[in-house]
């Protein structure tokens, strides 16, 4: 079967940036405890007017444009997000009036940080089931307005922006280039060690749930930490080996910057070298579903992913939800 | 696995983990005020041990283990 192919891609950030120094004066922390724990040194905070579909369709031009693919001639807009405009519509809604995709049916799928994996997982189906023919994966996330910024432990790591992808069948089947395969995971066991507790059906948004800050994002580092690592490994092998592929032959690992600790704990297992991991989390800190699209975008750019390279991506969110995919560039 | 091999092993890998020479490591050194070792050293610390000794360390447990001795006892207590 023909593989869905990625012929564009595009990212954004807001331009004010906030660095570790400024969070200093918020916060009981310092520049060398982030950095050292992290690996972040600063992020970004889109403006008080922008709104995530603002950003994504930002994103979703600049994608469109490499691709060479007019916004009318989109079938399906998939955004992975779970800091939409609000709860209802969804984001792709207002992504699909904002570029005029008329003929493009469009949803969100809500994977947190594995957002844009999941989104990209479900676009490659449609594509491969020849349903659709132009599809749009973006992942876009505003987590400057749910986190708690008098949490120490969380404020520090998040960051906002949106990244996004063009799929399309492969003009030439014959030569095995796109998405080999997508492997996703869930252990909804784990659903307390990351959440965003309130505003939902089980505590709507009252003002007694929004004193006790349950509009904002809570996460058990360490639980975390330790799960995200084994489960990045553990699928990442799975995807590998579906293809006869080992660690070796990697040319370049695109993952979800959720840590510079998680990611060399992962790649330390995997045995895949450091210096296959496209790193920009120090400038963008965590961006949720948006990293692993605008990672791609940013590695990509920079010329780095020449025509054959085996791309291993891995993505790790809330739920927790997982995955990895193989792409040969 | 004997006692002392525990012991050796345990020490190897903190050895490994926080890049300190194994004479410094003694029982009674903390992790964090004499080996220099930060939250997520100790995380990953605990996944090299769950991983070399295949026990289980509960993250409530992992709380309790704060110097070399603990960590010993615990393996030593809980390896099968």
């Amino acid at each position: 079967m023909a593989c869905t192919q990625i012929i564009g891609t595009g990212s954004y950030a807001p331009s004010r940036v906030i660095t570790n120094q400024e969070l200093e004066q918020r916060v009981d922390t310092s520049d060398t405890w982030i950095r050292e724990r992290t690996g972040i040194q600063e992020r970004r905070q889109a403006a008080p007017e922008e709104a995530t579909s603002d950003m994504a369709v930002q994103a979703a031009r600049r994608a469109l444009d490499m691709a060479g693919v007019a916004p009318e001639e989109l079938d399906l807009i998939v955004v992975g997000t779970i800091t939409a405009d609000m709860p209802m519509p969804s984001c792709a809604a207002f992504v699909q009036a904002k570029l005029g995709a008329r003929r493009a049916f469009a949803f969100d799928v809500g994977a947190a940080c594995a957002g844009s994996l999941y989104a990209m997982s479900v676009a490659d189906q449609f594509v491969r089931s020849g349903q659709v023919r132009r599809a749009l994966v973006i992942g876009a996330e505003l987590l400057s307005r749910v986190v708690d910024w008098e949490d120490r432990n969380t404020c520090v790591l998040f960051g906002d922006g949106a990244g996004a992808m063009v799929l399309s069948p492969s003009p030439t089947p014959e030569d095995g280039r796109g998405i080999l395969s997508t492997h996703l995971h869930t252990d909804g066991t784990l659903a307390d060690i990351l959440t965003i507790p309130g505003g939902g059906s089980r505590t709507p948004m009252t003002e007694e749930a929004v004193r006790a800050k349950l509009n904002t994002l809570h996460m058990n580092g360490r639980e975390v930490f330790r799960f995200a690592v084994r489960a990045l490994v553990d699928s990442t092998q799975e995807a590998l080996a579906s293809h006869g592929l080992t660690p070796g032959q990697v040319d370049h690992v695109i993952a979800h910057q959720a840590n510079a600790r998680i990611l060399d704990a992962a790649l330390e297992r995997l045995e895949i070298p450091r210096d296959k991991c496209w790193l920009n989390l120090h400038k963008y800190g965590n961006t949720s579903s948006a990293s692993l699209p605008m990672t791609l975008d940013e590695a990509h750019r920079a010329g780095r992913l020449q025509r054959g390279d085996v791309i291993a991506m891995m993505a790790i969110g809330a739920g927790m939800t997982w995955g990895s995919a193989v792409v040969r560039w | 696995m004997s006692t002392s091999a525990i012991e050796t092993k345990v020490k190897n890998i903190i050895a490994d983990q926080l890049g300190v020479g194994e004479d410094e490591i003694k029982p009674e050194s903390s992790f964090i005020e004499d080996l220099g070792a930060d939250s997520l050293d100790i995380v990953e610390l605990v996944m090299a041990m769950e991983e070399e000794f295949e026990v289980e360390i509960p993250d409530e447990e992992a709380e309790n283990i704060k110097t070399v001795g603990d960590a010993i006892n615990y393996i030593n207590t809980h390896k099968k």
